[in-house]
């Protein structure tokens, strides 16, 4: 009997500390602190607040990720500043292989490194890529699974973003 | 009569060295079958996506630099984080994967050892009655039962 109760407990703890996963709109955005996918340290998205935030959960041996990261890149030199940025999250791969992804499409915003997958596992990914708009206040405002076009970009993020003073 | 053993010693080696080194040099096929494939949830073996590709190709890099199955492995959970072994590592939370089987067999070994015991001891009270020869009624019947089927 104690045996028994001595499993359930323990597989109730293994379940227990996977942690739940997924974050709605309007929620607040976990916000893990990881390593910088370059240049060592650390980063989180608590460390961009008072920003916009979209958050590109990515891998370098994703396709569709090829794709959309000129579209984020392009976005990012137009509204990149003190009221928005991309944040990479590269998830599941190689270090060597994300930085040479990083290089080769020339990704200007700041990448973190998400080896084991329990950030992208916090936002509740499926696959890769997901994004993610996080609010000035840390909330998820809107959600893409799979890659976000020039086009989502354009006219649904931007819209978003305040006015810079001019 | 030493120039010789000195050779033989030598020769020896040679045959021995690259032998040893080649038994000691780590596989793909070896290391596939302990690691996983994270994206897929499978053993690296089994999977051919993207990322199991990539994880491929970064293994043999590793083992045509040189590198031994355990560097090897290590590399990979700087990578991937634990959850790339297939077999849990001995510590933290982990450690249960092999203690608690463990604790479970002797609990179950107990548990038989106990009720053996018991039925052992309440068979030996039942064998001694049923040993005893019959008496009356069932003596007679018995005795008519054998008398009937004797040839």
């Amino acid at each position: 009997m104690l045996a028994v109760v001595a499993v359930i407990g323990l597989l109730v703890y293994g379940l227990a500390s996977k942690g739940s996963s997924g974050v709605a709109l309007g929620e607040a955005a976990p916000s893990p602190t990881l390593p910088k996918l370059e240049g060592g340290g650390t980063g989180s998205l608590a460390e961009y607040k008072g920003r916009w935030v979209l958050v590109n959960v990515w891998a370098s041996w994703c396709t569709p990720c090829k794709q959309e990261a000129p579209a984020l890149e392009e976005f990012q030199r137009r509204h990149g500043g003190p009221r928005f940025t991309v944040l990479g999250i590269d998830s599941r791969d190689l270090s060597g292989d994300g930085r040479g992804f990083v290089r080769r499409y020339r990704l200007t915003y700041p990448q973190l490194r998400d080896g084991d997958g329990a950030a992208a596992h916090e936002f509740g990914t499926t696959g890769v890529p997901e994004n993610f708009l996080i609010d000035p206040t840390g909330r998820l405002q809107q959600h893409w699974v799979g890659p976000v076009t020039e086009e989502d970009l354009r006219d649904e993020v931007a819209p978003m973003l305040p006015k810079a003073k001019s | 009569m030493r120039a010789r053993l000195a050779l033989a010693l030598l020769a020896m080696l040679a045959v021995l060295t690259p032998a040893a080194a080649a038994a000691q040099r780590a596989s793909l096929t070896e290391i596939e079958k302990q690691v996983m494939c994270p994206v897929c949830g499978t053993l690296l073996q089994l999977a051919e996506s993207p990322q199991a590709q990539r994880e491929k190709a970064f293994i043999r890099r590793l083992i045509a630099e040189g590198k031994t199955e355990a560097q090897i492995k290590d590399a990979l959970v700087a990578e991937y984080g634990d959850e790339v072994l297939a077999l849990p590592q001995g510590s933290g939370f982990s450690l249960s994967a092999y203690v608690v089987p463990i604790i479970a067999f002797v609990v179950a070994a107990l548990a038989l050892a106990i009720g053996v015991l018991r039925w052992r001891r309440s068979g030996r009270g039942g064998a001694a009655e049923t040993a005893s020869a019959p008496k009356g009624e069932d003596a007679e019947r018995l005795d008519a039962d054998l008398a009937r089927y004797d040839l």
